[in-house]
């Protein structure tokens, strides 16, 4: 081979590699699910050679992001309303689950030995209880011999989906919550102190005696903090763990949900776990780039289909079978480009 | 005797204009950059402006759910946690540059010359973490609580050291910007002092001044420009300063007459929220917040340079 016929080479080459990386899908959103998402998008690239680029700019980014065009799905863990959905020429769909649990510091309270309700929490955020020996706790633990020590709340500073969805469950167990607070992704609270991120909200609940804080599911298991049970919908008590959230997606109602707007939150079930969520996709119906998101639908069916394990690894819950069969049914028959399902399927 | 060669002029005075004309680009770069912050600023505050009007800056209220903002509580945690980081630093950094100027032993001078810009070094993150799990259990175990006892009987005094100790908040906030702004103080404060002619203070010690009197009635009148300038490259840091902040301010949209309660500063405000802003009204309020910051920093540096061409002019030296 001469000197120029390996130039050639090498640039055909790297002209290759650089259209195969234009291929890769590109997303972002939502920080909930980046974990999951970055270490499926590793396995995927291994088996497929497609990568995934996805920032975890935060769910609001996620949604501008999409609008703007500027990526090919966007992630949020709010679902957007129906009309916005059809505003904006978008499809939802769920694709991981969570959940997210109480945490306390109180002397001589072991992790799981405390049971709260939502209406209990909603008093203690609102600042109306203010010990830990206040009767209505006490009522919920007659056995627990609880200190007077002043209950310190600590919620998360940063707008997040971790949230979104506590304030969502404490503005349906409590309407006063609801009328005074209200749920968002940042909400302004009456009372207690702001702690950045999950990490802050762990170390400022480990930090101060009485403190009460909610983190995701993953952060109270690794770092062994003194969660609370809570009684769900069905007046039973239940456990944070990955079979009540998986019951809480199970139960709920997605055949009637429109565009998938569903909150997990306060769903029916004896075993479902109050403040569960989803984290939802977001495309385009009829999409400019049709190829592209065949490409990232592709990469969904996968998680779906070989994901489980992966996410379980890191404390996400998969959904549940029926609800994958109905996601797919929708990609066939929502998602389209010149009248043909985007989607190829498999 | 060389004759000048004129083709060597020529492409000399091509050289001059092209490196004229370069730097002329780069200058103008400056206020290109600078006027685009600001418009683009400005555009993206508008809607806020438009809607909340001047009630912006003088409401407490930060109400996501009901799209109802005010910026009074993150501007008053941004004054004053600033505030306690210049009357912590300021002192301090004036101590530091002082010793290692004219009281230093020679051994000493250059380990904590060092020490001092190795400081200014540590990016500001690494502040944060540190504040959030070593300060702050230091001062809710020990600090805060004698601060609440000592202070309670004290009339007004009291009402600044009120409240759970949380162990963060707007004092513990005060404090890490203190140690982040210090170096910067410290530094420039020796760095001034340094340029003080030997001439002047030996001259002081041979009219039979002592240490005491040379280093106020020479070092200090000779370096005042550079001390405030010193100070204001502090403030300016520590006005801006976002994430250490944000681990330790405590995130609450409030404004307490307490120093130990959490409050909220403009940067770290928008720190926290922009990311999950849904809706033009939310961001646009994040972004107002901004321009806010930008003009209170430019409304500091303005004065400073006002304050610093009084000096000049009052004594020349």
């Amino acid at each position: 081979m001469t000197m120029i016929t390996r130039i050639l080479v090498a640039a055909a080459a790297v002209g290759m590699s650089l259209s195969a990386a234009a291929v890769d899908i590109s997303g972002a959103g939502a920080t909930f699910p980046y974990p999951i998402y970055a270490k499926w998008a590793d396995a995927y690239k291994k088996l497929t050679g497609v990568g995934l680029n996805y920032q975890s700019i935060g769910s609001g980014g996620g949604i501008k992001q999409i609008k703007a065009k500027t990526v090919t799905f966007g992630a949020s863990d709010m679902p957007l309303k129906p009309e916005d959905l059809k505003e904006a020429g978008l499809v939802q769909f769920p694709m991981i689950i969570g959940g997210v649990v109480p945490v306390v510091n109180i002397k001589g309270v072991a992790p799981g030995q405390l049971l709260l309700d939502g209406a209990t929490i909603a008093a203690i955020y609102l600042g109306d209880i203010a010990k830990w020996d206040d009767p209505a706790i006490k009522k919920l633990n007659p056995k627990l011999a609880l200190p007077g020590t002043a209950i310190a709340p600590v919620y998360r500073s940063d707008g997040s989906g971790t949230n979104f969805l506590f304030t969502d469950y404490l503005s349906k167990e409590s309407s006063k919550f609801k009328s005074t607070i209200g749920a968002n992704s940042s909400v302004q609270w009456p009372a207690g102190i702001g702690a950045k991120g999950n990490e802050g909200v762990a170390n400022m609940t480990t930090q101060t005696d009485g403190a009460i804080g909610y983190v995701e599911y993953a952060y109270a298991k690794q770092n062994k903090m003194a969660y609370a049970q809570l009684v769900n919908k069905a007046s039973k008590a239940v456990e944070p763990s990955t079979e009540s959230f998986q019951a809480a997606a199970a139960n709920a109602d997605w055949t009637h949900a429109e565009g998938y707007y569903l909150i997990l939150t306060d769903q029916e079930g004896a075993k479902s776990w109050p403040i569960t969520g989803a984290s939802f996709i977001l495309v385009y119906k009829e999409p400019s780039d049709a190829a592209a998101v065949g490409e990232a639908l592709k990469f969904f069916a996968w998680a779906y289909k070989d994901g489980g394990a992966m996410a379980a690894e890191l404390d996400y819950v998969p959904l549940p079978a029926p609800l994958i069969a109905q996601v797919k049914a929708t990609w066939m028959s929502s998602i389209s480009s010149g009248g043909h399902p985007v989607w190829s399927g498999k | 005797m060389a004759i000048i060669d004129s083709r060597h002029a020529a492409k000399q005075l091509i050289y001059e204009r092209i490196f004229r004309a370069g730097t002329l680009v780069a200058a103008i770069l400056v206020l290109i950059i600078l006027g685009g912050v600001a418009v683009s600023l400005m555009r993206g505050a508008w809607p806020a402006a438009r809607h909340f009007g001047f009630s912006f800056i003088t409401r407490e209220i930060w109400n996501p759910v009901t799209d109802e903002y005010g910026a009074l509580a993150p501007i008053y945690g941004t004054v004053v946690t600033s505030l306690i980081a210049m009357a912590l630093a300021v002192p301090a950094g004036f101590g530091i540059a002082l010793f290692l100027t004219e009281l230093c032993p020679p051994l000493l001078k250059r380990p904590i010359g060092v020490a001092v810009e190795l400081l200014a070094a540590v990016p500001s993150i690494i502040f944060g973490i540190w504040g959030l799990f070593v300060l702050a259990p230091v001062l809710q175990r020990h600090v805060q609580p004698w601060l609440i006892e000592h202070a309670h009987s004290i009339p007004g005094v009291n009402k600044l050291f009120m409240g759970p100790p949380f162990g963060i908040g707007i004092l513990t906030a005060g404090f890490v910007l203190a140690i982040m702004v210090l170096p910067f103080i410290a530094a420039t404060m020796r760095d001034v002092f340094d340029t003080v002619p030997p001439m002047l203070k030996e001259s002081g010690y041979g009219l039979g001044a002592t240490t005491w009197e040379v280093i106020w009635n020479v070092v200090v009148p000779h370096s005042r420009v550079g001390i405030v300038g010193g100070i204001m490259l502090g403030l300016g840091r520590a006005l801006g300063e976002t994430m250490a902040v944000t681990f330790v301010i405590g995130n609450a949209h409030r404004i307490s007459s307490s120093l130990l309660a959490p409050g909220t500063t403009i940067s770290s405000s928008i720190a926290n929220e922009f990311t999950e802003a849904v809706g033009d009204l939310y961001t646009s309020s994040l972004i107002a917040l901004g321009l806010l910051l930008f003009l209170i920093t430019f409304t500091v540096i303005a004065a400073a340079q006002a304050l610093l061409r009084r000096l000049e002019q009052r004594v020349p030296l």
